[in-house]
């Protein structure tokens, strides 16, 4: 009889500041395929967690913000083509975490993020302007980031859905904290280890995996975050609270979305959410 | 605004300093710098291609330019000593290769490194008025220059008062060093500006005057101990600025870049910055000093390749 | 002791240039139905490079018919997403073999490597990595979506494969199919860029390359199966267009000659604007149809910018394109030569004084000194011709308005420079002046999504950014 090899089994761990350490509590939750049968152990983050997290995402926001549009474009572009490199082991992972076609979710999910790779550059021609003013006054709005911004992913769409809210987040400048869907965590984890060996600086993304209920809260509640995305919060409850905890340093929200065709063409709003709009004066006199 | 650097003669600049106010109506009325201009300027001469002949005049140039440094709180005897040996004898298995143009210490190093460079014709700077931060009362600092050029030194390394550069008393500092010039007696006075602390090219300017002024023979760029210390684009400003007293006093001041200058490809750079902002009359070690440690290793290194034709290692190069 | 600097060469190995090139159509080189073959030569040496060909009606009509097919059966139904995706791998691929695009761009230009490596070809790539991302997002650039169909585009040589990208890239996003005729003086890029749309997989006929000279690029303009026609040239020969598509359905956009005021206060950061009036005359060697070519200096600082820019021009490095620490490169062409000579000489004629720093030419080749004259008017004929050389004009002016006044004074409007320390005076300048770009404290930069094109005789149409799609949908 002709041994088969015993395979490797990957070690599931969270991405935070570039690095994949496991959680600080110690604490790891089962995971499975649809099939119900033990895919692996997950690690189960904590507040300190999100803690270091927020603190690792902060830390990246000059770096990132103050990279050049194109500087970002390019980076992303680059990470599509690494997610396209790896399409195979993609498949393999979200036709094991979810129904459906897996080839077409991967190859949209790649698709998506070329798609918001070449807004870098021109979010700011769409949502900017040169406002005439009644005077004798130059006078622009820019978009710039706002910051922070920590989101709950898709629950039921683990590598589509998580590349729709994160992609529009960070391309124009921000960093992210993102809570990957619980039960179907590992697709996320594998697009970490793409962003790593990518060019994006360390902390940009920050990826944790994990109960919604207990970590989107000190999301929610922490003063050092700017934006809030909700898409992945199904229990309403939940969603008024967290959008109450955030109201004390008045992050810009979105609110979950409600059942959505993550293959549609998505418009701008996501990347609209978490941008403030700048607007200079300045006197036009010799 | 005229633009006074150009404009004004010799007795004209003489009586800018006749007051507070008029010292400060001069030196804000100097030509701004635009940054981006003058960094991109700085970063097209870093392009330049430095290969075979020319590069192995500029390394035993850059080697002959070298004030090496030792700064730090645990600076003993031996490691003075240690120092100055390699100054003079840079590569122990290569005679031909040329000294260092100084060694600089504290001044409580002076006397060590002074009877280690008897007959060496190297120079021996001492920095001095309270190094770095210079936040001293100004007897101190007097008394710390006087003393080092007692001891032995033949340069002083002052710190200009960014304190009351930095609040609008440009009149203070610039009597300040003109104090420290006359206590050092016939010691060369190097200013440095600490341009990480000045923080814009229009304050370096500015800056570069005011010590020029004062009579300064060199204007160094930094202490080492402030982030950022030397860079290209700074430097650029600092040699426009000596290029422009030049042409409007006759005087030539030096320039002195320093900390951060670590590769023959950095000094290299730095000395392409001259040659093409103020020309080949500057280069020479007693207009242009570079402040470093390390940079004189990879110096010998990239000569040793040159000659050799091998890419050589620090086991080749002596640690000091 | 003088800094000489070693001889640095980029080594021209890297490039393979075949000895004959044949049409680029429909995807594939072929030879040319009616089209004779002629020389491209390295303007630095006059050593011949290649046999290209100028294509002749029936060449002209089968590159048209192929990009009509192509646009027709393929190209204008590709989703955005697909016309993306090309365009992505197009401007990987010039990344890729950009260091090969550069030196073979200064061997057939004459332009240093230094910039068709830092500044060309990095721009070249970013374009069409800009319009790539507009592909799939043309109803948020406000101009529509649909597209006009085959594209007939003639391009110089002073840039030629930023011309190219300049003209391609936003062409292709927007759906439609083209036929670029590059410069006479300088296809090799352009057929090097061919290949690389093979390598690209691009469907064959979406981009057809016809060389040629002032003939072919008329045949293809005026060719009736074309929806638009884009020109950069000279203003002589775009109106001579602008009449042929009189009465035709066609659409056009003009990128034509100018003759930039350069605007220095007497508040300026003057090292800064010397370095700003250097590199906007002899930049690519003043081949450039936005050179700052007069210099408006305020007259209480014209001596002393003067003496500045005198002493920074006797730094500049005249010689060789491929060695790395060149400056100004060769004049492209002997042709163009002599109209610079000849215009100096008149020049000098005028009345204006002449100053070059001195400057050991190569013997062979085409080359001429950096060079100012000084004492212009504007009636003289070099502060209104444009020269297109190394060559800058300088004038006085007393007051803002005066400057503003004398910028504007020409038919041509494509760009100016304004050099003051005072912001609000920037802007009331550049509100005030009438140019298509205005470049403030800075000048001759470009930028994939900064919009670029000109007032009156500099043409019409923007290219670059978001204004750049207006004029390839409908």
């Amino acid at each position: 009889m002709p041994e088969s090899r015993l395979r490797i089994p990957k070690t599931y761990k969270l991405f935070i500041g570039g690095a994949f350490p496991r959680s600080e509590s110690g604490r790891s939750y089962v995971v499975t395929s649809l099939d119900g049968a033990f895919r692996a152990n997950a690690a189960l983050a904590s507040r300190k967690d999100v803690r270091d997290a927020v603190a690792a995402a902060r830390a990246a926001v000059p770096t990132w913000a103050g990279a050049t549009a194109y500087n970002r474009g390019q980076i992303l572009y680059r990470i599509a083509e690494l997610l396209e490199g790896r399409r195979a082991q993609f498949v393999e992972e979200v036709a094991a975490s979810e129904p459906g076609d897996a080839p077409s979710t991967v190859d949209a999910a790649i698709d998506r993020w070329v798609w918001y790779a070449g807004w870098a550059d021109k979010i700011a021609q769409v949502t900017g302007a040169a406002n005439p003013v009644a005077g004798p006054f130059f006078n622009l709005s820019s978009p710039e980031p706002a910051g922070v911004v920590g989101i709950v992913a898709p629950p039921d769409s683990s590598l589509l859905g998580l590349v729709s809210v994160l992609a529009p987040v960070i391309v124009t400048g921000n960093t992210a904290v993102v809570l990957a869907a619980p039960d179907r965590p590992l697709p996320a984890v594998t697009l970490t280890e793409v962003l790593a060996t990518s060019d994006l600086p360390a902390g940009v993304v920050n990826l944790l995996t994990g109960r919604t209920p207990e970590l989107a809260p000190w999301l929610a509640g922490h003063l050092d975050v700017n934006g809030l995305d909700l898409t992945g919060v199904t229990d309403p409850e939940l969603a008024t609270a967290l959008e109450r905890d955030a109201a004390e340093n008045l992050k810009r929200i979105l609110r979950p979305a409600g059942p959505t065709d993550w293959t549609a063409e998505p418009g701008i709003e996501r990347m609209v959410a978490y941008l403030e709009i700048k607007t200079v004066w300045h006197p036009k006199g010799v | 605004m005229t633009n006074a650097a150009g404009g004004l003669s010799v007795v004209e600049l003489a009586s800018v300093t006749g007051s507070a106010a008029g010292f400060r109506a001069f030196l804000h009325g100097l030509p701004g710098v635009d940054q981006v201009g003058a960094e991109q300027r700085a970063a097209m001469l870093a392009t330049r291609s430095i290969k075979t002949t020319a590069k192995a005049w500029g390394i035993d140039l850059a080697i002959r330019m070298v004030d090496l440094t030792t700064l730090e709180g645990a600076d003993t005897p031996g490691k003075v000593r240690a120092l100055c040996a390699k100054g003079r004898r840079p590569d122990p298995a290569d005679p031909d290769c040329p000294s260092v143009a100084a060694i600089c210490v504290y001044p409580a190093m002076v006397p060590t490194a002074a009877e280690s460079l008897k007959g060496s014709g190297i120079h021996l700077a001492s920095v001095a008025t309270a190094f770095p931060s210079g936040q001293a009362p100004l007897p101190v600092k007097l008394a710390d220059t006087r003393a080092a050029v007692a001891a032995g030194a033949d340069e002083i390394d002052m710190v200009l008062n960014r304190g009351d550069f930095l609040s609008g008393r440009y009149l203070a500092a610039f009597d300040e060093i003109v104090a420290v010039k006359e206590a050092g007696g016939d010691a060369h006075l190097k200013v440095i500006l600490e341009t990480g602390e000045l923080a814009t090219y229009d304050n370096v300017r500015r800056a570069a005057w005011l010590a020029m002024l004062a009579g300064a023979d060199f204007i160094k760029t930094s202490t080492g101990k402030v982030s950022p210390a030397a860079t290209l684009p700074v430097t650029l400003v600092m040699l426009e600025a000596v290029r422009d007293f030049r042409a409007s006093t006759g005087r030539t001041v030096g320039v002195k870049p320093a900390g951060g200058i670590r590769t023959t490809k950095d000094a290299l750079r730095y000395l392409v910055l001259v040659n093409e902002t103020v020309g080949d009359d500057w280069l020479r070690p007693d207009r242009f000093r570079f402040g470093a440690s390390t940079l004189l290793n990879d110096l010998l290194l990239q000569r040793s390749k040159l000659a050799t034709g091998r890419y050589s290692g620090p086991d080749y190069v002596t640690l000091d | 002791m003088p800094f000489e600097y070693a001889p640095a060469p980029e080594s021209p190995s890297i490039v393979d240039i075949q000895s004959s090139y044949g049409l680029f159509v429909n995807g594939e080189f072929t030879d040319p139905i009616d089209g004779e073959r002629f020389k491209t030569i390295n303007p630095a040496s006059e050593d011949v490079l290649a046999e290209v060909v100028a294509a002749g009606p029936a060449d002209v009509d089968a590159a048209v018919a192929a990009a009509r097919r192509a646009y027709e059966n393929v190209w204008r139904d590709l989703t955005g997403r697909d016309r993306a995706k090309y365009l992505y791998r197009l401007a990987r691929l010039i990344q890729e073999r950009a260091r090969e695009l550069a030196v073979l761009e200064s061997i057939d230009n004459g332009k240093p490597i230094r910039e068709s490596r830092d500044v060309d070809l990095p721009l070249v790539a970013a374009h069409f990595f800009y319009y790539a991302g507009w592909a799939d997002k043309l109803r948020y650039a406000g101009f529509g979506e649909t597209p006009l169909g085959v594209a007939a585009q003639v391009i110089p040589w002073n840039f030629p494969l930023l011309m190219l990208a300049w003209k391609i890239a936003p062409a292709l996003a927007a759906g439609n199919t083209v036929v670029l005729k590059p410069a006479e003086t300088t296809p090799l890029t352009a057929l090097l860029f061919a290949q690389l749309c093979q390598q690209a997989e691009l469907p064959p006929g979406v981009v057809n390359i016809v060389t040629g000279a002032g003939e072919t690029g008329r045949l293809l303009v005026e060719h009736p199966g074309v929806d638009k026609v884009a020109f950069t040239g000279s203003t002589e020969v775009g109106r001579a267009i602008a009449r042929s598509v009189a009465g035709t359905r066609k659409r056009l956009t003009l990128e034509l000659g100018g003759k930039a005021a350069n605007i220095v206060f007497d508040d300026a950061p003057i090292d800064q604007a010397v370095e700003g009036i250097v590199n906007g005359i002899f930049f690519n060697q003043g081949h450039v149809c936005c050179a700052g070519s007069r210099l408006l200096v305020q007259e209480s600082v014209a001596e002393e910018v003067l003496d500045s820019l005198k002493r920074r021009m006797a730094r500049l490095r005249v010689g060789d394109p491929l060695d790395k620490n060149t400056d100004i490169g060769a004049i492209n062409s002997a042709a163009q030569l002599s109209r610079i000579r000849s215009l100096s000489e008149i020049g000098s004629q005028e009345g204006a004084q002449r100053w070059s720093p001195p400057c050991e030419l190569p013997e062979r080749g085409f080359w001429f000194a950096p060079t100012i004259f000084t004492g212009v008017s504007q009636a003289h004929r070099i502060a209104r011709e444009e020269i297109f050389g190394p060559v800058l004009s300088v004038l006085t002016f007393r007051t803002p308005a005066e400057a503003v006044e004398k910028a504007n004074n020409t038919p041509y409007g494509l760009s100016a420079g304004v050099w003051t320390e005072k912001g609000s005076r920037i802007l009331a300048i550049a509100d005030r002046l009438r140019a298509g770009v205005v470049w403030a404290n800075t000048f001759n930069r470009f930028d994939p999504t900064s919009p670029f094109g000109g007032y009156k005789e500099s043409g019409y149409g923007r290219e670059g950014g978001r204004h750049g799609l207006e004029g390839y949908l409908a």
